[in-house]
C-alpha cells in the first residue's frame, strides 16, 4: 500500500510541477493545486500507515489498546487541506480578475511589472 | 502559564473582528483599530520585560502538555520581534489614518492589518513547526488581500505573483513538515531538538535544505527574491513599511529559529551555505537597487540586500555575529519602513514616485529632508547612526571568524548603498524640480499638507535611530543576550519541555 | 439557467441538506462530523439554491451579508476560548457542563468553537462563491474579497 501511495504522490509531483511550467494562468495554479494534494498525501504516508485501526477509545477503557493509527498527520492533512482550500480559492478569484483586466492568459505577456 | 504570551496573539484577533463588526461606524472603527494597535505595543513591551527579567515564558495552550499540544514560547528573539511587529503595526495604523482610501476601508483594510499582525505574532511566539506554517499561511493570505486592494491591472499582476511563489514556498513548506513529522515524530520545536541528534546527519542535512528553500522564498534571499520586487512596488506606501519591515524578517526569523535551535548538527554544512548565499543576496539585492530609478523598486530591492546581512549574522554562528543580526533586525525594520513612510509623504506632496520627476525638496521642506537624512545614512552604515553599529558588529564577528571575503564583500555592498542613498537624495532633495522655477527659500520647515498622522509615524522611527545610534550599548548588551540564548538552546528546551521527558 | 425540476427539487433539498448540516456540526465532536463539513455542506446548499433560483434570491433567503457570518463566527470561536481563560484555566481548555441535553448530548466550549467555525465556513465560502457568480452575470466590478 505505501508504494501505490508513494506513487500517486511522486504522479502529482511530476505532474503539478509540468503545469507549473507552462504558461498558461489557469494550467500554474491547476499545478500548484496538484503539487498541494501532492504535499497533502505525503504528510499522511509519513505518518505511517495503520489501515482499519482508527485512534478510538473503547467504551470501557481510558486509552486506545494495541497498535493504532497516528492521528496528528490526520489533523494535519485536515488542517492543511482547510487552508490550501481558501488559498487555491482566492487564487482562482485572482486569476480571474487578472485575465478580465489584462485581456491575456499568457504568462510570458505579464511582465509590466518586472524591472 | 503566563497570559503575556498569549495576548499578543489574542489582541490583534479581537481588533480585527471588532474593527470588521464596526464597519458602518467609522469612528468607531478608527478607535477600535488605534486603541487595538495601541495596547499591543504595551502588552509587548510588558512581555520583553518579562522575558528580560524572569526568563522564558511558556503557554500549553488548553493545557495539552508539549510536545502533544499547542505550545506558545517567549524567549528574548520572540519578544523582542513582537515588541518590533507592535511598534511598526502601531506605526503602519496610524499612517494609513491619512492615505488609506474609502474604497480599500470598505474591504477591510485596517481589519486586514491587525490580521498580519497576529500572523506575524503568532509566527513569533509559536513552538511547533506545523503552527508556524499556520501563521505563516495567516499571514499570507491578509497580505494577498491587502497587496490586491484597489484592483489596478498591475497590482492583479504583482499580486498574482507574489501569490504563485508563496504557494509554490508554502507546498515546499508542508512538505518538509510532513518529512520532518516522518523522521523525527514530532513537530514541536523543543523536542526537535531532542530528537534529531539522534538521526544520521545527512538525513537531517537533507531536511533542512528543504527548509532553507521554503524560509529563503519567504525571506527574499539569492536566488529566490525575484517575486519581491516584481509584486512589492504596486502597493501604496504605508502598506509596503509594514511588507518591507515585518513579511520577510518572518522568513528571517524562521530561519534562525530553525538553524540555531534543531539544525545544527553539520554547522560546516549548512551554515557556510547561508554564508555563500548571505553574500550573493547583498551583492544581487544592492546592484539590482542602483539600475532603479522609481522611489518604491529601489527600496525593493534594498529590501534584499539587507536580507544578506541578517544571513550573514546567521551563517557565521558566533554569539557576536548573531547579535549584531538581532541588533541590524531592529535597525534595518525602523529604518526600512521609515524610508517607505517619507517615500508615501513625498508621493503625497508630488502625486510620483519617480526620481526623475522629483527634486528640490530640500530647500522647500528642510525636515522632511531631515527625516529622510537620518534612516537613509543609517541604512548605509554611517557613524554614529544604528546601521554602523549594526554593521560593524557584523564585519567584526566576521574578521574574528576569519571570513574575510563575505567581510569584504559587506563592505563593498555597504559603499554601494550609500551610492544609491546619495542617489535619491540628488535626485529627489537636491537637484531642482524639473520645469520649475528654483525656490529661493522653504515654504515650511515640514510639510503640513501632509499631516500629524502621516509625519508623527516616520518622526518617531527617526528618533529611535537616532537613539539606537547614540546610545547603543543597552541595545548591543540585549542583542548579545539574545544571541547568547539562540545559541544555547538547553535552557528553550528545558522551559518548554518541563518535566515531560 | 432557469430549470424547472432544478427549482422545484431546490425547494425541498435545501430544508434537508440545511438539518444535514445541523446534524453534522452536532456529532462531530465524537464522531465524523464537525463544524467545517458542517458548514460546507449549508453553504452548498445556499449555493444551489442560488443556482436555481438566480443569485437574488439566495441572497434574500440568507437575509444577511454572507461576510457578517465570518465576523459572528470569529467572535464565537475566541468567546469560546475565552471562556476556558476566565474560568481562571488556560486558553482554549475545554469547559464541559455536568448535564447531559437530549439529542444534542454534553455542551461545552468545543461545541461552541465548532459553531464558530461552521459560521465562518458558510461565510467565507458564500462570500466568495457569491461573488464569482455575481461575476458570471453581470460585468461589474465584483468585490475580491476572502477572510
Amino acid at each position: 500500500m505505501e508504494i501505490v501511495l508513494a506513487l500517486v504522490i511522486g504522479g502529482l509531483f511530476a505532474g503539478g510541477v509540468y503545469m507549473l511550467l507552462r504558461r498558461n494562468l489557469v494550467k500554474l495554479l491547476v499545478g500548484l493545486i496538484l503539487l498541494g494534494h501532492g504535499a497533502n498525501l505525503l504528510i499522511f504516508l509519513m505518518g505511517r500507515l495503520i489501515p482499519g485501526r482508527p485512534p478510538l477509545v473503547p467504551v470501557d477503557a481510558t486509552h486506545p489498546v494495541g497498535l493504532f493509527a497516528d492521528p496528528l498527520p490526520q489533523a494535519l492533512v485536515l488542517t492543511a487541506i482547510v487552508i490550501g482550500f481558501g488559498l487555491q480559492a482566492f487564487a482562482l478569484v485572482l486569476a480571474r480578475r487578472l485575465y478580465q483586466s489584462a485581456h491575456t492568459d499568457d504568462l510570458d505577456q505579464l511582465r509590466t511589472t518586472e524591472t | 502559564m503566563n497570559i503575556f504570551v498569549l495576548l499578543p496573539i489574542l489582541i490583534p484577533l479581537i481588533t480585527t473582528i471588532g474593527v470588521l463588526l464596526a464597519r458602518q461606524r467609522p469612528r468607531l472603527r478608527r478607535n477600535l483599530s488605534l486603541g487595538g494597535a495601541g495596547l499591543l505595543l504595551i502588552i509587548a513591551v510588558e512581555l520583553l520585560v518579562l522575558v528580560w527579567r524572569d526568563g522564558i515564558q511558556v503557554i500549553q495552550v488548553g493545557e495539552w502538555a508539549a510536545p502533544f499540544g499547542i505550545t506558545l514560547v517567549a524567549d528574548l528573539f520572540s519578544a523582542m520581534m513582537v515588541l518590533l511587529a507592535a511598534l511598526m503595526g502601531l506605526g503602519v495604523i496610524i499612517y494609513s489614518q491619512a492615505t488609506a482610501e474609502q474604497r480599500a476601508e470598505h474591504f477591510g483594510y485596517s481589519a486586514l492589518l491587525h490580521f498580519i499582525l497576529m500572523g506575524v505574532n503568532g509566527a513569533f511566539l509559536t513552538g511547533d513547526m506545523f503552527n508556524l506554517y499556520v501563521w505563516f499561511e495567516l499571514l499570507l493570505i491578509a497580505s494577498f488581500v491587502l497587496l490586491v486592494l484597489g484592483g489596478r491591472r498591475d497590482q492583479l499582476e504583482g499580486t498574482f505573483k507574489y501569490v504563485a511563489i508563496n504557494l509554490f514556498g508554502s507546498i515546499l513548506f508542508l512538505v518538509a513538515v510532513g518529512i520532518l513529522y516522518g523522521v523525527a515524530g514530532t513537530l514541536n520545536m523543543a523536542d526537535l531538538a531532542d530528537q534529531l541528534n539522534s538521526l544520521p546527519s545527512g538525513l537531517v542535512t537533507t531536511l533542512a535544505m528543504l527548509f532553507l528553500v521554503a524560509f529563503g522564498i519567504k525571506a527574499g534571499a539569492f536566488p529566490l527574491f525575484f517575486w519581491l520586487p516584481a509584486s512589492y512596488h504596486t502597493a501604496p506606501a504605508a502598506l509596503l513599511a509594514l511588507f518591507a519591515g515585518l513579511m520577510t524578517k518572518v522568513g528571517v526569523y524562521a530561519l534562525v529559529r530553525v538553524f540555531t535551535l534543531f539544525f545544527t548538527q553539520d554547522t560546516g554544512y549548512t551554515h557556510t551555505l547561508i554564508l555563500i548565499i548571505a553574500g550573493f543576496t547583498m551583492v544581487t539585492g544592492v546592484l539590482g537597487a542602483v539600475a532603479q530609478t522609481e522611489f518604491r523598486k529601489l527600496l525593493s530591492f534594498h529590501i534584499i540586500s539587507q536580507i544578506g546581512y541578517l544571513l550573514m549574522g546567521l551563517g557565521l554562528f558566533t554569539t557576536a555575529a548573531l547579535g549584531g543580526a538581532v541588533y541590524f533586525m531592529v535597525h534595518v525594520i525602523l529604518a526600512k519602513s521609515a524610508l517607505f513612510l517619507v517615500g508615501g509623504i513625498i508621493y503625497k506632496l508630488r502625486g510620483t514616485y519617480n526620481l526623475k520627476q522629483l527634486g528640490g525638496l530640500s530647500i522647500l521642506y528642510p525636515g522632511l529632508a531631515l527625516l529622510f537624512l537620518i534612516p537613509a545614512l543609517s541604512l548605509a552604515g554611517i557613524p554614529p547612526l544604528s546601521g554602523f553599529w549594526a554593521k560593524f558588529a557584523l564585519v567584526q564577528a566576521g574578521l574574528a571568524a576569519e571570513q574575510y571575503v563575505i567581510v569584504a564583500v559587506s563592505l563593498g555592498v555597504s559603499l554601494l548603498t550609500l551610492f544609491s542613498m546619495t542617489k535619491i537624495w540628488a535626485e529627489v532633495f537636491w537637484k531642482d524640480q524639473p520645469g520649475k522655477e528654483t525656490p529661493v527659500q522653504a515654504i515650511s520647515f515640514i510639510p503640513h499638507q501632509a499631516g500629524v498622522s502621516m509625519l508623527l509615524p516616520v518622526g518617531v522611527l527617526a528618533a529611535i535611530l537616532v537613539v539606537i545610534g547614540l546610545l547603543a550599548e543597552p541595545l548591543v548588551n540585549l542583542s548579545l543576550l539574545v544571541a547568547g540564548q539562540l545559541l544555547n538552546p538547553a535552557d528553550y528546551i528545558e522551559t518548554v519541555l518541563g518535566g515531560v521527558l | 439557467m432557469h430549470s424547472m425540476i432544478l427549482s422545484t427539487a431546490t425547494r425541498y433539498l435545501l430544508p434537508l441538506l440545511l438539518m444535514f448540516s445541523i446534524f453534522l456540526l452536532l456529532r462531530g465532536h465524537n464522531e465524523p462530523g464537525g463544524g467545517f463539513t458542517g458548514g460546507l455542506v449549508a453553504a452548498a446548499a445556499l449555493v444551489l439554491y442560488g443556482l436555481a433560483l438566480g443569485l437574488r434570491s439566495a441572497r434574500q433567503l440568507l437575509g444577511i451579508d454572507p461576510r457578517m457570518l465570518i465576523y459572528v463566527g470569529l467572535l464565537t470561536a475566541v468567546v469560546s476560548g475565552l471562556l476556558g481563560l476566565l474560568s481562571g484555566q488556560v486558553f482554549m481548555t475545554g469547559l464541559w457542563s455536568t448535564q447531559t441535553l437530549p439529542v444534542i448530548g454534553k455542551l461545552g466550549t468545543p461545541l461552541l468553537f465548532d459553531v464558530g467555525v461552521y459560521l465562518v465556513v458558510i461565510g467565507v465560502t458564500l462570500t466568495i462563491i457569491f461573488a464569482l457568480m455575481e461575476n458570471e452575470t453581470d460585468s461589474k466590478t465584483g468585490s475580491l474579497k476572502e477572510e
